[in-house]
């Protein structure tokens, strides 16, 4: 559903990606493991659409529609979700008026009639305790002084009632005690299915001890330098990245 | 994100004029000016004593000159300062009286009128330029007592209350435009509640400005009884113009001992094109006065309108324990100017104030919020509490905060926060990440902003003020 060709990406200049190649197939369970600064939020970013980055080559197409064609709400709404590294705190609004929002967005552009506020709320409500929230964070504002964790749940709470295509999770995991990477962890594997692809973002591989990966890929300095299955992970729980430096630099 | 500056435009959907005669004085003012007005209106004496005594004081004022505000300056002389719709020799006594065409302007207006499903329960005072046309709902106000009507009326049939309030809060001598509205005020609200009654409704009010080059000089005057209770709401909406109109209102609250006064305006005046050409220019005194022990005023506004708008609600807390609120948002776009605020002047022991201002600001707009709180020796135990902040959308608008405190009593307990944000691009970014449109996206966010103000307006109030905020910054983000 993913296919990413030889994507370049540059900002202010300064290039982050240099040509990624990546195909995500329904069903699959991507992760995209790299050391800090190697462009994983970039290439994150850049698949839901920032404009702050220059797409200086490759494509990118998802179900068969360029990308970068696409606004990025018109993305969202084909079913590309993103669960950022940072969420956005927007005090005063909302958390379920965002959620609802959005929800009644993708279902319009799907063709569905919009969730009227009873079910809506009961399935809400359902997920919220699926992902062992209070249920008064529905009514803060959208993560208004969350805690990291806090945001991180709240992010798949979101993912949970979009039903995305493709989610994109951008360091999920970092900032979490083991509780809460439990429960994180137990909203994303809810969420695989033969339908949907799911691309990890991850600098550490304990994610990976929660959600199995079926493919591993490793980011260094904008590039893909090797992929594997799990075990990839392991190997690079017990070696590091240098020595993927260094076979990069040679 | 396309540039934000890019993308700032403004729709004004109340831009049209209605095509009626106007029994309008030539433009001028002077002693006789005044007394023809007051002759029209069949006043009594003391009215035309309290017009002319305060004429001879506006003459005697330099004109204003504020800081902060570009104006042209204003030529009095160039003003009408009477304007009615063409009538039979009486004011009609209900709808089937009325101009079809000014009903037919009202109904543009989404002025509810008549008891239409939206505004069902409320009484409506409509005030189409000078001259109060309508009003509804009499019959169930006057069971309980209350009396809502206009201040003209109010003038024929309860001149000793007149007599014993008017000016007793913003005195004749106040400031130049309390002055010029004391000499030259048209008509206007006027509202009595008697002692321990609980007004049955909410009052309310449309203002409009439609005769070209008439200033706009109400009055309005709401006493609340001791022990009673009201809820005013006024607001208005201009047709587009050139020229620019000069407003000046004056309103005065009396609130006597454990009586409540909740006043909440939505203003949506017509501000002027994106180049900064025409629109109204709003010079209001506002005053509550809380003067009986435990009484309570709140003001809540929510302000989209006017090229020039320069409007200091304020509150006069002088009986013991009683309490004054200020609850506003303040939104500028393109070339508009707003130079807003409050002040609460603390009296009384154990008085307390709560001032919440946003401003929003975009295009070329600057907004300033002054706030004076004011502790005098007598007031032991006052406390006040006040929030202001700014939101900015874009680069070439600006906002300003002047907060002004005078403790004058060492038992006195201030705290004062302030904010400056922006609607960030990761906001932005966030929202749309999820599905939203960034037009909807920025209300989102601007409606969350203003959310702490909007929460005091009466439940239908704020809805409008959603939809005008909308209205408002249109294309203000791209
Ligand atoms: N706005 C920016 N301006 C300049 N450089 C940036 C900007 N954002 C990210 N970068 C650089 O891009 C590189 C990749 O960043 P990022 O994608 O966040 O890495 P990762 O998520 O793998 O830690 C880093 O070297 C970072 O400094
Ligand atoms: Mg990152």
């Amino acid at each position: 559903m993913l296919e990413i060709k030889n994507l370049q990406a540059s900002i202010e200049n300064n290039k982050i990606l240099n040509g990624i190649n990546l195909s995500i197939k329904a069903g699959e369970v991507h992760a995209i493991m790299g050391p800090n600064g190697s462009g994983k939020s970039t290439l994150a970013s850049v698949l839901a659409g920032r404009t702050e980055y220059e797409i200086t080559g490759g494509s990118v197409t998802f179900n068969g529609k360029d990308l970068f064609d696409l606004e990025i709400e018109e993305r969202a709404r084909e079913g590309l979700f993103l669960a950022f590294q940072y969420p956005q705190e927007i005090p005063g609004v909302n958390n379920v008026y965002l959620l609802k929002a959005a929800v009644n967005a993708v279902r319009k552009h799907r063709g569905q009639d919009e969730f009227d506020a009873y079910d809506f709320l009961s399935l809400v409500k359902e997920k919220v305790k699926f992902m062992e929230m209070d249920e008064k964070f529905l009514h803060r504002g959208v993560n208004e002084g969350f805690s990291g964790g806090e945001k991180k749940r709240n992010e798949i709470l979101q993912m949970l009632m979009l039903e995305p295509q493709l989610a994109v999770l951008d360091e999920t995991d970092s900032g979490l005690d083991i509780d809460a990477l439990k429960v994180v962890s137990k909203g994303v594997n809810a969420m695989r299915s033969e339908e949907r692809g799911i691309l990890m973002v991850t600098h550490y591989q304990r994610l990976l001890d929660y959600i199995k990966p079926d493919f591993v890929h490793v980011l260094v300095n904008g590039k893909i330098v090797k992929s594997g299955d799990h075990t990839l992970a392991l190997e690079l729980e017990a070696k590091g990245y240098d020595w993927l430096l260094d076979a990069e630099a040679a | 994100m396309k540039a934000i500056e890019d993308q700032i435009a403004n729709k004004y959907k109340h831009g049209f004029v209605t095509d009626i005669d106007s029994d309008t004085l030539p433009p001028g003012l002077n002693e006789d000016v005044i007394r023809h007005i007051s002759r029209i209106k069949n006043e009594p004496q003391f009215l035309l004593d309290f017009r002319l005594k305060a004429f001879a004081h506006w003459k005697t004022l330099p004109k204003p000159d504020w800081a902060k505000l570009n104006i042209e300056p204003i030529d009095y002389q160039a003003i009408s300062y009477y304007s009615a719709p063409k009538i039979d020799e009486n004011a009609p006594k209900s709808l089937d009286e009325v101009d079809p065409k000014l009903l037919e302007t009202y109904d543009k207006l989404g002025i509810p009128l008549h008891e239409r499903a939206r505004l069902a329960g409320v009484a409506v005072d409509a005030v189409f330029d000078s001259v109060s046309v309508a009003t509804t709902f009499k019959d169930t106000l006057h069971k309980a007592g209350v009396i809502f009507g206009s201040f003209s009326e109010a003038a024929q049939n309860y001149p000793e209350l007149i007599e014993e309030y008017l000016g007793t809060v913003v005195p004749i001598e106040d400031n130049f435009f309390a002055a010029l509205n004391s000499a030259v005020f048209t008509d206007g609200s006027f509202v009595y509640i008697p002692k321990g009654v609980r007004c049955p409704m909410e009052l309310s009010t449309y203002f409009r400005i439609n005769a070209a080059n008439t200033g706009q000089f109400e009055r309005t005057l709401i006493i609340a009884d001791e022990g009673s209770h009201v809820s005013y709401l006024e607001g208005c909406t201009a047709p587009m113009r050139d020229e620019n109109q000069l407003h000046a209102a004056v309103v005065e609250l009396v609130a006597q001992k454990d009586a409540e006064i909740k006043y909440s305006t939505v203003q949506n005046w017509y501000p002027g094109d994106e180049n900064g050409v025409g629109g109204i220019y709003n010079f209001v005194t506002k005053r509550g006065d809380c003067r009986g022990d435990r009484s309570k005023i709140s003001w809540t506004q929510v302000e989209t309108g006017s090229a020039i708008t320069w409007k200091y609600p304020s509150c006069l807390l002088k009986g013991d324990d009683s309490v004054g609120e200020f609850y506003s948002v303040a939104v500028t776009n393109n070339y508009q100017q707003a130079d807003t605020g409050t002040k609460m002047i603390h009296i009384g022991k154990n008085t307390k104030s709560t001032i919440i201002a946003k401003g929003i600001s975009a295009g070329k707009s600057n907004s300033s919020y002054r706030g004076l709180v004011k502790i005098l020796p007598s007031a032991e135990n006052a406390r006040n509490y006040s929030q202001c902040d700014s939101l900015l959308m874009g680069s070439t608008c600006g906002a300003h905060t002047f907060p002004y405190i005078e403790a004058k009593n060492p038992t006195a307990k201030i705290e004062h926060e302030a904010t400056t944000s922006k609607v960030s691009d990761d906001q932005l970014f966030y929202c749309r990440q999820r599905g939203i449109s960034e037009e909807d996206a920025v209300n989102m966010i601007v409606n969350g902003f203003c959310k702490s103000v909007f929460q005091e307006l009466p439940m239908e109030f704020a809805v409008e003020a959603q939809a005008l905020l909308a209205v408002s910054l249109e294309g203000a983000v791209g």
